[in-house]
């Protein structure tokens, strides 16, 4: 078994990745673009994370990226969490340039590799067909054009896919194989739905007629690119939620340790220490299937996706915990926009759903389990 | 990095060879469990045989110096004795209180002689000791606690009343925590001591339990004479000992819920009694759910214990895991036996006869409810996380 201590270099860039999102990337900047003028995110503080290389944390160094690999990705995706950070990382450093990896061609690689990483070249990947994300193949069909393809259907819950340049889409081929695609930005034929969501990050519905796209790679191997995809996908929404989940449990224990009620602070009540002590060691064990599963996607371990779908399961059900037990804790005011934890609550939801939620990923680990 | 895999090569090499065959099968009933001590009976040669290769090589307690009985391994050699027993599923040669509670007291606090005189003892499994903490009075409030030691010169009289003495019944010493001062505060005046149970005044009379063994006792003592030499550390420094080895007794019960694998594939288990529908799932769709959120939970807390092993031995040790793994493990042990009785449906509640293994099930599912009330309740460990790890007051 993979060791679950970060190494020196590790260690040092989730400190630099703290430091980077507290400074650059607070939750005073998500309230600001909640409130401002519609942009998505913060061009100033997307181009600094360029520069720090978080685009490309996942990109070997040959196409320009850092090579830091997925636990440091996780490091910088949890310290995300921490603040709300709503910036265009994991729809374009972790799905875009998970998926040019594991299914594009090298000319694709060379091409693309670089731009991404590089903070150039903004990505979204677009999978679901209905709300609640099932696990079934698509139905978005790809029909061969010339020498490329189109595609026809509709896609929802695309994060960033209103921002986005290029867009990876997965489609069904005539011969019934699932495909990976790309869709660019202001294609022939694709109508987008920007949808504000609770977390105010946008999420898009995407509708394909006949619009032309090019095959990701290899298109019979689509299937199996597209179930690792969603599995580093999963251990990285995973890493954010132990940051969601990790920062409201501490925010809840600076208020209840300053609030006074009868005299003293509430932490000083049994029934509240009870409660945030069961809280913080549910976060510590999501933290341990956290870590190993990102290390089990950096090392290679026997059973990799029943670990990410166990981490994104306990990820999802310990941040709907902490947020839950951060507003009740807060009690009044925890209802009050004034006060983060509410904004940690809405990210909590989201995050989990996308790309299936504890319940979807318990069922999964079932069936991944022989039961 | 070298010297680990030849020491992982040389390990699984001795275990291959001395390992019994009947000592790679998963632990069935008390029987198999070897707890050692004086009138210990083996329940059969390779149980015996085991104990005595594995203490020879002071692997019984593998990080322990070797002057003393112990392996003299480091951290990360135990990991890998650790990882190799578990490859084959390799009995513990010993569970031993001596090892995993009152040993590393005597380590750390204890002077020459007493190290001496018990530790080689109990790294070989010849003596079975118990632990004389909790009071009729003293039970969460562990520091009330009121058995007397009066100092006689070159002994200490000691009167007073023990309960929930695991095993106290088949142990040959105790250590035991007295009062020796009543000035001050109830912390600063407890001592605690080592002494013979065939000492005269020491009677020891198991409780019934409602899972219909006794494994927990009432100890008495009547005007007993202990050696003032058996005294550990420093007389009225007790309490600090005593919660060095609490840390010590939280991590063996809440490795209850972390060993052996075989215990954490409860949904594959459970086929067999509950059925499955056409596509391989079990045939009953919640308790399909409980059970894989309780195999996540464990799994969670699997790598938790190991993440806690892997940060003492990277130098970050964070004192706050065992109050938390004592927590975490015994509140999962007892799920685990609510859904495996669950399962069993009116089987895994027979009491006696053939069917069902006698009602095994049954008894371990009961017993499993004092996982979270011995060696400090779940509430007592909430509230050590929340006033020494969360600061919270």
């Amino acid at each position: 078994m993979a060791t679950l201590v970060l190494d020196d270099e590790q260690k040092m860039l989730r400190e630099a990745a703290l430091r980077f999102m507290a400074e650059k990337a607070p939750v005073s900047q998500l309230r600001a673009l909640r409130d401002g003028d519609g942009a998505p995110y913060d061009a100033a503080t997307w181009a600094a994370m360029a520069e720090m290389g978080f685009p490309g944390a996942l990109i070997p160094e040959e196409h320009g990226g850092a090579g830091f690999g997925h636990v440091a990705m996780g490091q910088i995706m949890e310290a995300g969490g921490r603040t709300l950070a709503a910036s265009p990382l994991f729809a374009t450093g972790v799905a875009g340039a998970s998926a040019v990896m594991l299914a594009g061609s090298d000319a694709q690689k060379a091409d693309l590799l670089p731009k991404i990483a590089a903070g150039e070249l903004l990505c979204a990947l677009a999978v679901d067909e209905s709300v609640r994300h099932t696990g079934k193949a698509p139905a978005t069909a790809a029909a061969p054009s010339g020498d490329g393809w189109t595609l026809t259907g509709a896609k929802t819950n695309v994060a960033d896919g209103a921002i986005a340049g290029l867009i990876v889409v997965s489609a069904v081929t005539p011969e019934g194989a699932t495909g990976l695609f790309l869709v660019e930005a202001g294609a022939s034929g694709l109508e987008v739905e920007t949808v504000e969501m609770a977390d105010s990050r946008a999420t898009a519905i995407l509708r394909f007629e006949s619009t032309p796209a090019a095959a990701l790679g290899e298109v019979g191997q689509g299937g199996e690119a597209l179930g690792r995809l969603l599995d580093i996908c999963n251990a990285h929404l995973a890493a954010e939620l132990i940051g969601v989940a990790g920062k409201a449990c501490e925010d809840t224990l600076a208020y209840v340790q300053e609030r006074k009620q009868f005299g003293v602070t509430i932490a000083s009540f049994q029934a509240i220490q009870h409660r945030a002590a069961h809280l913080f060691g549910e976060i510590e064990q999501a933290r341990s299937l956290a870590l190993a599963a990102l290390s089990g996607l950096d090392e290679g371990v026997e059973g990799l996706p029943r670990l990410i779908s166990a981490a994104k399961a306990k990820a999802a059900a310990v941040a709907d915990l902490a947020t839950n037990e951060g507003v009740q804790l807060h009690g009044g005011v925890g209802m009050t926009d004034a006060f983060d934890i509410g904004l940690f609550m809405k990210r909590a939801r989201p995050a989990a759903q996308l790309f299936g939620d504890e319940r979807f990923h318990a069922n999964r680990f079932a069936t991944l389990s022989g039961y | 990095m070298f010297d680990l895999e030849d020491f992982r090569a040389d390990t699984r090499a001795w275990l291959e060879e001395n390992c019994p065959a009947s000592m790679r099968e998963p632990v069935r009933d008390e029987r198999d469990i070897c707890w050692g001590g004086r009138n210990f009976e083996f329940k059969n040669e390779d149980q015996r045989l085991w104990l005595e290769r594995m203490a020879g090589r002071g692997w019984t307690a593998p990080t322990w110096p070797e002057q003393y009985g112990g392996g003299g391994l480091s951290p990360e050699q135990a990991k890998v004795l650790r990882e190799e027993m578990a490859r084959i599923n390799a009995r513990e040669p010993l569970k031993s209180f001596g090892i995993s509670m009152v040993g590393p007291a005597i380590i750390k606090w204890g002077s020459e002689e007493l190290k001496q005189e018990h530790l080689p003892k109990i790294c070989r499994g010849e003596i079975r000791w118990c632990q004389g903490y909790s009071e009729p009075g003293a039970g969460s409030d562990l520091a009330g606690l009121q058995t007397k030691a009066e100092d006689k010169g070159d002994h200490y009289l000691i009167n007073g009343q023990k309960i929930w003495t695991s095993y106290a019944h088949k142990a040959d010493w105790i250590f035991c925590l007295v009062r020796t001062s009543w000035e001050g505060k109830k912390q600063e005046g407890i001592t605690l001591i080592l002494f013979d149970m065939e000492t005269p005044g020491v009677e020891a009379r198991p409780i019934r339990l409602i899972s219909g063994a006794s494994v927990f006792c009432e100890t008495f003592f009547t005007d007993v004479k202990a050696d003032k030499k058996q005294v550990v550390g420093e007389v009225n420094k007790g309490w600090t000992y005593a919660k060095y080895i609490l840390t010590h007794e939280r991590e063996m019960v809440s490795a209850i819920g972390g060993d052996a694998s075989a215990v954490d594939a409860l949904g594959v288990q459970s086929l067999d009694a509950v059925g499955a529908d056409e596509q391989g799932r079990l045939d009953d769709p919640i308790l399909r759910a409980d059970i894989a959120r309780w195999e996540i939970d464990q799994l969670g807390f699997r790598l938790t214990l190991e993440r806690a092993k892997d940060e003492a031995k990277a130098g970050e040790g964070v004192g706050h895991y065992s109050a938390l793994l004592k927590y975490a493990g015994t509140e999962l042990n007892k799920r685990r036996l609510e859904l495996k009785v669950a399962a069993e449906g009116m089987g895994g509640l027979a009491w006696e006869g053939q069917a069902w293994k006698g009602g095994a099930l049954a008894k371990e599912w009961l017993r499993s409810k004092a996982n979270s009330i011995e060696g400090g309740t779940s509430e007592v460990q909430l509230g050590i996380i929340a006033k020494n790890v969360l600061g919270m007051k």
